[in-house]
């Protein structure tokens, strides 16, 4: 075995290249407060936290195999974290953001009590049915606004306008890279080991002692966490917010419209399918509700046509990954012989 | 507290019950059949209503009567769905069929909203919407809910029969078991799936019409009445369509005595139902004892 040499990794010249560009934006869209117009800055923003619902629904369904149409629910709570905590007990807006996260996902701890019980497609209904129970009991209580809503302005007027708009894109800006790259590590640790042999085989996964209800349910928390800060997020941009607009469904449809259509179990998917959105949302602006139903009819096409989404497409066309999250063998020096071959299979 | 205020809310709530299990029915058919969930299914009840609106209008016939043309409709366009759009996506992995029908919803409620507006609409019956039964002591019973329920009870009789007695029944029970050993056995399943769907969808025109008879309703609707089956479902139990019947006489109940006590709780008090039967008896009021 003498003269063979090889690596096992995941870098290749590409990733490493993404991630000097990644960061490079990164640094550039930090500085947006100082060269963007407001209304550049309003759209960066929006497409950061909808990358960001959408990388949680696809931490959830893609990885976890947990097919939920029930997400907006932890919007949902974000939002209303955030209006209870600013208006009511008077926290800094921005703080409510994290905290918002942390109570969204011990909320998903008694939700999952409920769903866990159901599997499958009825597991997906659930979460709904869920989501319009919260919807429900908040529709009823007069002290937050009720069904109507309440606005959050006062909450924030007390900051100076530029801070203000700065901060709000700057935590959606965090957020957009900030959970993107949390999933990225998710899955390169060791519960990424666990959740690819879950999605491969559940049964022989356990029996190789992999905990595949605590993993499961543990996604499940980490996906409504970050969707509970992005659910805060939302609300400081939109200043208003009722039972019936945070916890609208819609919000799920756009976190799996954007995975499916970009590409599903991928970390590049969301952010390839939210530039799609944007793309279509922006050529059929004056079309009323037909973009949803192009939109729609895209997302059915892709799982007909291309069911990995634009990017699994691309990647196994191209052989690209950005973000990679497998490992791979490079052999150097030698081309692979019988002799390489033999090599590999006693390494492992 | 009178007997009638005790009395009236569980007789109106069984009957609504009746309209429930209509709703109910087609989804438990193609999770029990094909182990797929339609997402779109409450979309299909709101479709079936919109359907009515646009038969009375252009024929001017009574809107029960328009089941004649909505049901034959509706069941063929499950069957066309099922065969072009649902089968080729049906297997192992359960993303490819919700997704479809989860896009399905989409499109069609924004679809019927580009045609109709989101403006509420109605057909008007004649007597039928207002007229009632007394049975004294105050009490008194729509002769519409009665209807809808006396139907109701008749659809799930006949299933009942059809899947017992039948040729048809009992390749769909075949199929329900093992899809792959019906198949062997040569029953064609892409067929059988494609009835299974236009009789689901079938059963959902009903329910359809009789919304449509019975209240206004607008585009987004949909799955608020997905809700509603699914909640039927799993209450009265997966697998037993008198199940269906009792989990939605239940959640009938709870609603309109939640309705009673405060307008906005209604809906909310049949949540909660769903939820303590989902806690303590996961399996439902009738246990499962065969997969139809």
């Amino acid at each position: 075995m003498s003269g063979l040499r090889f690596k096992v990794g995941s870098a290749t010249k590409l990733s490493r290249g993404a991630w000097i560009a990644a960061a490079v934006l990164l640094v550039v869209l930090v500085l947006a407060p100082w060269w963007a117009e407001d209304s550049d800055m309003r759209s960066i923003a929006e497409f950061a936290y909808l990358v960001a619902i959408a990388q949680m629904w696809n931490l959830l369904a893609g990885y976890g195999g947990l097919i939920s149409v029930g997400q907006h629910a932890f919007i949902g709570i974000g939002g209303y974290v955030l209006l209870i905590l600013s208006l009511n007990a008077g926290i800094s807006p921005f703080l409510c953001v994290p905290i918002a996260g942390a109570f969204a996902a011990v909320m998903a701890v008694p939700f999952a009590a409920v769903v866990f019980r159901l599997h499958g497609p009825y597991f997906a209904i659930g979460t709904w049915a869920v989501a319009d129970v919260v919807r429900l009991v908040l529709d009823d209580i007069p002290a937050i606004g009720g069904g109507s809503g309440k606005s959050l302005t006062s909450a924030l007027m007390a900051i100076p306008g530029w801070q203000r708009e700065a901060t709000t894109y700057w935590i959606a800006l965090g957020l957009g890279f900030g959970l993107t790259l949390g999933v990225y590590v998710l899955l390169r640790s060791r519960l990424g080991l666990a959740l690819t042999a879950i999605r491969d085989s559940g049964p022989a996964s356990e029996s190789l002692g992999v905990k595949v209800k605590r993993v499961k349910l543990l996604v499940y928390v980490a996906s409504a966490g970050g969707l509970g800060l992005a659910g805060a997020l939302i609300y400081l941009t939109k200043l208003r917010i009722s039972p019936d607009s945070a916890f609208s469904v819609d919000w799920t449809v756009l976190m799996i419209f954007i995975v499916v259509i970009g590409g599903i179990g991928t970390i590049e998917g969301p952010i390839v399918g939210t530039a799609i959105f944007f793309l279509l949302r922006g050529l059929l602006a004056d079309y009323g509700p037909w973009y949803l139903v192009v939109l729609g009819s895209v997302a059915v096409l892709v799982m007909f046509k291309a069911r990995s989404g634009v990017w699994g497409w691309l990647a196994t066309r191209f052989d690209a990954q950005l973000f990679p999250t497998r490992r791979r063998i490079t052999i150097e020096d030698q081309p692979p012989t019988a002799a390489t071959n033999s090599a590999i299979a006693t390494s492992k | 507290m009178s007997v009638f205020a005790l009395v009236d809310p569980v007789l109106q709530g069984l009957l609504l019950g009746g309209l429930y299990a209509l709703f109910a029915i087609g989804l438990s058919l193609s999770f029990g059949i094909m182990r797929m969930v339609n997402i779109a299914h409450g979309d299909i009840i709101i479709l079936g209503a919109y359907a009515t609106l646009v038969v009375v209008n252009q024929l001017g016939i009574h809107p029960l009567a328009a089941m004649v043309v909505v049901v034959p409709v509706l069941a063929g366009f499950g069957y066309l769905l099922q065969r072009i759009l649902l089968n080729p996506v049906l297997g192992e992995d359960i993303l490819p069929p919700l997704l479809v029908t989860f896009g399905l919803s989409v499109i069609i409620q924004n679809v019927l909203m580009a045609v109709f507006s989101a403006d509420s609409k109605g057909v008007h019956a004649d007597a039928i919407q207002t007229a009632s039964i007394s049975l004294g002591g105050g009490l008194a019973v729509g002769w519409l809910s009665l209807v809808i329920f006396v139907v109701a009870v008749a659809v799930v009789a006949g299933l009942e029969l059809l899947f017992a007695r039948t040729g048809l029944g009992r390749a769909f029970r075949a199929t329900s078991d093992d899809q792959a050993v019906a198949q062997l056995m040569g029953i064609n399943n892409r067929h059988l799936y494609a009835v299974a769907t236009a009789l689901a969808f079938g059963v959902t025109a009903i329910a359809g019409v009789f919304l449509a008879v019975r209240t206004t309703f607008i585009p987004t609707l949909g799955p608020s009445k997905l809700l509603v089956a699914f909640e039927v479902v799993i209450i009265g139990g997966m697998g037993s369509l008198w199940g269906t019947l009792a989990g939605a006489m239940l959640l009938g109940v709870a609603q309109v005595i939640g309705f009673r006590y405060d307008s906005g709780s209604g809906v909310l008090a049949g949540h909660l139902v769903f939820l303590v039967v989902l806690l303590l008896r996961p399996q439902g009021l009738i246990a499962r004892t065969r997969d139809l």
